[in-house]
């Protein structure tokens, strides 16, 4: 039977910030009271709400779904991504995780990419860049064959399952101590390569992609592996070994990365 | 009362969608790049309309609240994505998933419209293969399919259990292209907070940067509304917690009508009410009930360990009531017994909003090892967010609010009944009827957007033409300055509660009035308290500012400004439905023995809103529903 429902104390020493321009500092705040089958987030709802009655700025942060799948939400708790829940987002972190008195250091994820908008809000909009610049299979609406004319074998198909599981939320990045975000990159890379309707594309879409994180300033993969541990959705660094087996062929291929104005699409 | 012309063409069922793509008007590929169109939400059916509509030739401006269009709700779908394919060879066929979503609906949808997504539900599935859609594959390489939500077929194409993600992905994935390749515009982290009408035609839209509070006009040929569902009216729901109604409310206000407001889902099997600050209810697969009996204590108010309590003193209730069905009624049936039974006091759990869902016996008959085969993944998910051993001691589960039937009233080509407005997705009401079946909501996005928005925007455009009214146009800047001075009020109340406070209040209302079961008195009760509330929020919400930064708690504000809007709208639908059909049951329209009694002599047709005014009653049109392909029939589970 689930425990009862208890109270605890906790000491939150929490990341604040006004803009991207503002220094930032952390600020201690003690919260009281917290339910402990609330999970993280709720537990900051409920202090953001007696903040407001108190006329104090509340805290913000990203989070949408809260069911682990949308990839919104994000931070560091006690310097792990995501918080130390293995294989969860943050929203599926539970306070009875934390014992009364604790204190939990809260931070936004931080990378030379990431910009911080707010507390512990980032702007990530550099992986949707690198999407931009070839993640995906250029087709059109209409005119595709039927389903079952190509038959994918059902381990591939697995495998690129377990690469397109990426939410995209961006730990993988604020882990590394690079803060690279190849472990982004080959999952897409590795899908695609995987499908037989990704092939046409493989040679210029490693190359675009890999030559897009770049511009964007993430650093490069020195095998840490610490983006692996710090997955949601426990993508596996072997797609990373996938992206750099392409990466070659793309190179032997003589084709060159792709420009954003792909040049087969202009009207 | 007046009628709504749905604009069906004629000819015999199966004919009419490609006559009607035949007589519709085309654009010259290059006279389509002079039409702008405003995209809001890029959910399934709104990426896939910008991606789709770029690829034609179209300069599309897109809007999403998140920081990212991948991040929409349609990312949380489970389940799977029905198509008419008939690869598994069990007889199915593109009419008989067109009489089963008629029939699901509890005859409340249209057949055309309905007949015409069975037919494009093929081509989506070609479509998100082509796009990289990891399905699931049999051992040969070809697709895998499985029955779902008490289909006899198997006709549901699924990614593991994300196939919304994958198929939202795959769309995303089409939109980025069109970003990259310049011809969409991608506007994340805005929300649309007005639409702009003048001389009966949608010209644009009012939008606000999240994260600055900028609020800027965008102007376009055609606007399209993708915004998905309302079902966070009731508070905690399945729902994102950024879902709201705002941008189709917007809509209402300025004059597309509302259609059956009233039809929600509300799905038996999520996790229950645990803690206080719950924000979320999360969904587990229905399948559960397939082994899973559902009981609680016989005597109210028991507090006993579930495993302490006798089998002589457990309550199972729904094997009783239905002993044909069982536990596996369908989700409406199976989600009103279960707060019947917790009204009655013999709810479970820490706040007494929940009923055992108890795996004992099957574990007995088949081992933990084939159950946890078959559950184990959502077993571990209940593990983790409940803290309990479900192989040990019963789950618990509760019924949420999941999707929203409702919606705006859209015609045929999915024009409200603003000329220029069109509504995509779970945004408009078209055809789900009274009840959505389980993996038809991926299908109608996708139809919706990839399919049939290119064919009818086409339609529309090359008879209006341009819109020729800009930004400068006084019925931007008034909407502008009605924007920002709804801001400014919100900012100045200042009162003494917070806006998630004054939500839960109004949630508990339509969760009691207006949801599950719905009778007169109740509904009226619902409408009084609802105009309270309204009142107590705009004299005494707190909000804190500056509003030129990102303020979740401001935004929350206006959303729920619009939902205390909302909720007096459905409980008038509903009160004015005095029938009982799909996931809406007036208990004046109940058989002797719990069976819900339709009414097709008086309300076999859809009831479409329109505002008058903040103190005037809305106007209402009826729709009349005929049904010259299928047979009506009252539903039976007994």
């Amino acid at each position: 039977m689930m425990s009862p429902n208890k109270t605890i104390n906790i000491t939150l020493k929490i990341w604040r910030q006004q803009g991207p321009k503002d220094r930032g500092r952390f600020e201690t705040i003690p919260v009281e009271g917290v339910d402990t089958h609330s999970s993280f987030l709720e537990m900051l709802d409920f202090l953001n709400e007696k903040r407001i009655l108190e006329d104090k700025e509340p805290i913000e942060f990203d989070n949408d779904c809260r069911e682990g799948i949308c990839g919104t939400c994000g931070m560091m708790i006690n310097g792990i991504p995501h918080g130390h829940g293995k294989a969860m987002t943050v929203c599926q972190l539970h306070m009875r995780e934390f014992n009364d008195g604790d204190t939990i250091v809260v931070e936004p994820f931080r990378a030379r990419a990431f910009s911080i908008i707010q507390d512990l809000l980032v702007d990530r909009s550099p992986l949707e860049k690198i999407i931009q610049a070839g993640g995906y299979i250029s087709v059109n609406t209409g005119g595709a064959p039927d389903a079952n004319a190509l038959p994918v074998a059902q381990e591939k198909a697995d495998e690129a399952m377990d690469g397109a599981a990426c939410i995209g939320c961006g730990a993988c990045v604020a882990a590394c101590p690079n803060a690279s975000a190849m472990l982004f990159v080959s999952a897409k890379v590795s899908q695609f390569a995987l499908l037989p309707q990704g092939k046409p594309e493989t040679n210029t879409r490693v190359l675009s992609m890999l030559r897009e994180m770049d511009a964007c300033g993430f650093g490069n993969c020195s095998n840490h592996r610490v983006c692996e541990s710090a997955c949601p959705k426990e993508v596996s660094i072997s797609h990373i070994a996938r992206f750099n087996r392409e990466f070659f062929k793309a190179g032997l291929s003589g084709r060159l990365p792709v420009s954003k104005n792909h040049p087969n699409e202009k009207l | 009362m007046s009628q709504l012309d749905g604009k069906i063409p004629g000819g015999p069922l199966s004919a009419k969608w490609d006559r009607h793509q035949l007589e519709m008007k085309l654009i010259n590929p290059a006279n389509r790049r002079r039409f702008s169109v405003i995209v809001v939400g890029t959910g399934l059916a709104g990426a896939a309309a910008s991606a789709s509509l770029a690829e034609l030739g179209y300069t599309v401006k897109t809007f999403c609240i998140q920081d990212s269009p991948r991040r929409a709700h349609s990312i949380a779908a489970q389940g799977g994505i029905n198509a008419a394919k008939n690869y598994a060879n069990d007889g199915d066929s593109i009419w008989r998933l067109f009489e089963d979503t008629i029939k699901g609906g509890d005859y409340r949808a249209r057949e055309a419209n309905v007949y015409r997504l069975a037919q494009l539900s093929n081509n989506i599935i070609d479509q998100c293969v082509a796009q990289g859609v990891p399905f699931a594959r049999e051992y040969g390489g070809l697709l895998a399919n499985r029955s779902f939500g008490g289909a006899q077929v198997s006709r549901t194409f699924y990614a593991r259990g994300q196939t919304g993600q994958q198929l939202l992905l795959g769309a995303y994935g089409a939109l980025s292209r069109q970003i990259a390749a310049g011809r969409v515009t991608m506007f994340s982290r805005h929300e649309m907070l007005d639409l702009v009408v003048s001389g009966n035609r949608a010209r644009g839209i009012i939008a606000r940067n999240l994260v600055n509070g900028e609020i800027k006009a965008h102007a376009a040929d055609a606007v399209l509304l993708a915004t998905g569902g309302y079902s966070n009216v009731y508070y905690l729901s399945t729902n994102a917690i950024s879902c709201n109604v705002s941008a189709i409310w917007q809509a209402y206000r300025k004059g597309a009508c509302f259609a059956n407001p009233c039809f929600t889902q509300i799905h038996p099997t999520s996790l229950p009410h645990v803690s206080g600050h719950q924000t979320k209810l999360t969904l587990m697969s229905e399948s559960l009930r397939n082994d899973g009996r559902v009981w609680v204590p016989k005597k109210p108010g028991d507090r006993r360990r579930p495993n302490d309590i006798p089998e002589n003193e457990r309550h199972y209730y729904l094997e009783e009531k239905y002993p044909s069905f069982g536990n596996l009624v369908p989700r409406d049936v199976a989600s009103r017994n279960a707060k019947q039974q917790c009204d009655a006091g013999k709810g479970v759990g820490p706040t007494g909003r929940a009923v055992f869902l108890d795996f004992c016996q099957a574990i007995k008959r088949d081992g933990a090892a084939v159950i946890a085969r078959k559950y184990g993944n959502l077993f571990d998910m209940y593990r983790n967010i409940i803290d309990d051993n479900p192989y040990e001691t019963p789950m618990m589960i509760y019924p949420a609010a999941h999707f929203t039937m409702g919606g705006l009233w859209v015609d045929y080509n999915l024009m409200s009944t603003i000329p220029g407005l069109f509504v995509l997705g779970e945004a408009n009401f078209s055809d789900h009827g009274a009840n959505r079946l389980g993996a038809n909501a991926l299908m109608q996005g996708l139809a919706d957007g990839y399919f049939i928005i290119p064919c009818t925007l086409a339609g529309y455009l090359s008879d209006a033409g341009n819109s020729n009214v800009g930004t400068d146009h006084t019925a931007f800047s008034e909407s502008i300055e009605a924007v920002k001075q709804r801001v400014v009020k919100l900012l100045a109340i200042n009162g003494k509660r917070t806006v998630d406070d004054i939500h839960r209040q109004f949630g508990r209302i339509m969760e009691d009035y207006v949801g599950l079961t719905r009778n007169e008195a109740g509904l009226k009760t619902a409408i009084e308290q609802i105009r309270e509330v309204r009142a107590e929020f705009w004299e005494n919400v707190k909000v804190v500012g500056p509003a030129n930064r990102y303020r979740l708690n401001l935004q929350k504000a206006g959303r729920l400004a619009d939902f205390l809007e909302l909720g007096e709208l459905m409980a008038i639908d509903a009160l004015n439905r005095r029938e009982s059909c799909g996931g809406h049951l007036r208990a004046e329209s109940e058989s002797e023995d719990g069976e819900a009694i339709r009414d097709d002599e008086n309300f076999c047709h859809v009831s479409a809103w329109e505002f008058k005014g903040d103190d005037a009653e809305p106007g209402k049109f009826n729709e009349p529903l005929v049904f010259d392909n299928v047979t009506l029939r009252q539903r039976s589970y007994k």
